[in-house]
């Protein structure tokens, strides 16, 4: 066994592995500015007028970059019209929409899965349902949702239920079935009824199983997302992220990117963090 | 007075010819003793001869097959807070402490109780088993003793009319074990708590029980025996062994587990009497 890194060891590593590659995709785009890869015209006529005037480079350095992101930053609730609103407002309402989703979700996943994992009957009724439709992509639902619903933005809350009800409805179905034996005995012996049993007992006992499901499903959401509101417009970070791919705003899509990845960090990490809490040792 | 009404106050369980069967196994069969009021009972027999499932029938954890089980002269139908069990693997709850464990039975118990008093109430157990110090403790940081004292908290915390426990020390080691005997005796003893146990351990019965019940190998096992325990009380585990009649006692439960539990297995001697097996007396 290895002993324990230091945390600043391996904090510096990062960094240092950050910087580097900063700098060589820095060298590499300033040393390939003059002959480097520019924007096919016709492409760019194609895509949009602004980017056919361009003659910029396809692919801007991390500090272009740097610079763009301050600038968006600096205004990130900005709303001028319905295609020029700050990169804020767009995570909010793809936020508003995944927690919607994830909610609605929640409602039915919890108690439904509360339910398969108690009776027996019912899961082995439920589970070849519950097999088909689990691996079908969420975008396969889009069409559907938005021939029935005929709203984009709730179909795309739709959309994010449906990606998200399976894996915290297996989990809890899986943690409540596996509660052990003996604390269902305790509960009998002293006579605690149902309600009791369920909310004292069984909860607590299955919440580390459940929270890994919610887990699971808030990632998945927050991928499935982007998707979406690319197939469906309007707003969002997705759509906002497909609008400068149409300006060919490389930049804004690089920091889309990254902004994507920390939102969906800190969602897991808010998740863990009630993990934590509701974790047991034996 | 009527003679059915004295034999019923003498008997707080009335066990009557129980029978436990799954498909193609009869694991015991035409079960038949009584526990009275205030009475220590243990019950002694080789593994897998259905000790475990006969507590969890009188717990109401699990129905027998045939016959009938009387608590108090009524038929029981399923679990009761009148019956306590000690889980032999304490069976707490990890993600509550203690004193949450023993609250969480209290507040069964006595649901019209505000939040105080139950508190309260589920200190004072854990206080008489020598816990209040690690109340506020969780599982996962009390050790194996520790943790089966919180059960044994659990279930005096509740009052119960009878008090059942399967192999309730077998997990732990030997010092602990005696210690933990000692109080479950002096509990058990100054509460006038009736008791059910099970047990492996011959001194273990032989310092709390009143009787002992004598169980033959299964399958089809039956009560071969009930061993009255004529020790005088207190008896202590130190001097147990210097006790006159003690060696009688315990050289005649060791035969019975040695050779009888298996040489009466499915083939009772002539004149045994299900509902009566014989008594015997070996400590004089
Ligand atoms: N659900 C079940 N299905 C079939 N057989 C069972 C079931 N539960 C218990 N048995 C059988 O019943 C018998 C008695 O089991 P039990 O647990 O009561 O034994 P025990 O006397 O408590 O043993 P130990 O001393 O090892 O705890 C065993 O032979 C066991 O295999
Ligand atoms: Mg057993």
């Amino acid at each position: 066994m290895s002993a324990p890194v230091p945390f600043w060891r391996a904090a510096l590593l990062s960094l240092a592995l950050l910087a580097a590659l900063l700098l060589g995709w820095e060298m590499a785009v300033k040393s390939g500015a003059s002959s480097g890869p520019t924007v096919d015209p016709e492409l760019a006529a194609l895509l949009s007028p602004e980017a056919a005037r361009g003659g910029q480079t396809a692919m801007p350095a991390p500090s272009q970059i740097g610079a763009r992101l301050v600038e968006l930053l600096a205004d990130p609730f900005h709303q001028r019209g319905t295609n020029d609103q700050g990169i804020g407002i767009q995570i909010a309402y793809s936020l508003w929409r995944v927690a919607a989703g994830f909610g609605l979700a929640m409602l039915i996943a919890i108690p439904l899965g509360f339910v398969i994992g108690m009776s027996p009957l019912l899961n082995a009724a439920l589970n070849p349902f519950i097999q088909v439709l689990r691996p079908v992509s969420p975008l396969a639902w889009m069409p559907l949702a938005l021939y029935t619903i005929k709203d984009s933005s709730i179909s795309s809350i739709f959309v994010i239920f449906i990606c998200s009800v399976w894996p915290m409805l297996l989990n809890t179905a899986f943690g409540v079935a596996s509660v052990r034996k003996e604390w269902l005995n305790v509960a009998r012996t002293l006579q605690a009824g149902t309600w009791r049993t369920a909310f004292r007992v069984i909860l607590p006992a299955a919440a580390p199983t459940i929270l890994t499901g919610m887990r699971i499903s808030i990632g998945i959401a927050w991928l499935v997302i982007v998707a979406a509101e690319m197939l469906v417009g309007g707003t969002g970070i997705g759509y906002w992220v497909w609008n400068q791919w149409n300006n060919l705003s490389i930049a804004d899509i690089v920091i889309a990117i990254l902004m994507i990845g920390l939102v969906g960090l800190a969602l897991d990490r808010l998740l863990g963090l009630v993990a934590r809490a509701v974790a047991w040792a034996e | 007075m009527d003679a059915s009404l004295v034999q019923a106050s003498s008997k707080l369980v009335s066990v009557e010819g129980i029978a436990r069967k799954f498909p193609g196994l009869t694991v015991f069969e035409d079960v038949w003793f009584h526990v009275a009021p205030g009475e220590f009972v243990c019950l002694v027999g080789h593994s897998g001869c259905g000790k475990t499932t006969i507590l969890n029938i009188l717990a109401g954890l699990d129905t027998p097959s045939e016959g009938a089980v009387l608590v108090g002269g009524r038929e029981i139908e399923g679990p009761s807070l009148d019956r306590a069990v000690i889980f032999q693997g304490h069976a707490l709850m990890p993600w509550l402490t203690a004193a949450e464990n023993v609250a969480f039975a209290v507040s069964c118990r006595h649901r019209d109780w505000p939040k105080h008093r139950v508190q309260d109430a589920a200190r004072a157990a854990l206080k008489r088993v020598g816990l209040d110090a690690a109340a506020d403790r969780k599982p996962a940081q009390l050790s194996g003793g520790m943790k089966q004292r919180v059960g044994i908290a659990r279930a005096l915390a509740i009052e119960p009319k009878l008090m059942l426990m399967d192999e309730p020390f077998s997990a732990l080691d030997a010092l602990t074990r005696g210690s933990l005997q000692e109080e479950v005796s002096r509990l058990v003893t100054e509460a006038g708590q009736t008791a059910f146990m099970i047990t492996h351990d011959v001194d273990e019965a032989i310092l709390l029980a009143d009787r002992i019940l004598l169980m033959t190998n299964g399958p089809r096992a039956r009560i071969a025996e009930v061993v009255v325990n004529t020790l005088p009380r207190p008896r202590e585990r130190a001097n147990l062994h210097h006790m006159t009649g003690y060696h009688p006692l315990r050289d005649h439960i060791m035969d019975f587990l040695i050779t009888r539990s298996r040489t009466l297995a499915g083939n009772p001697p002539p004149g045994y009497d299900p509902r009566n097996p014989p008594t015997v007396r070996p400590a004089g």
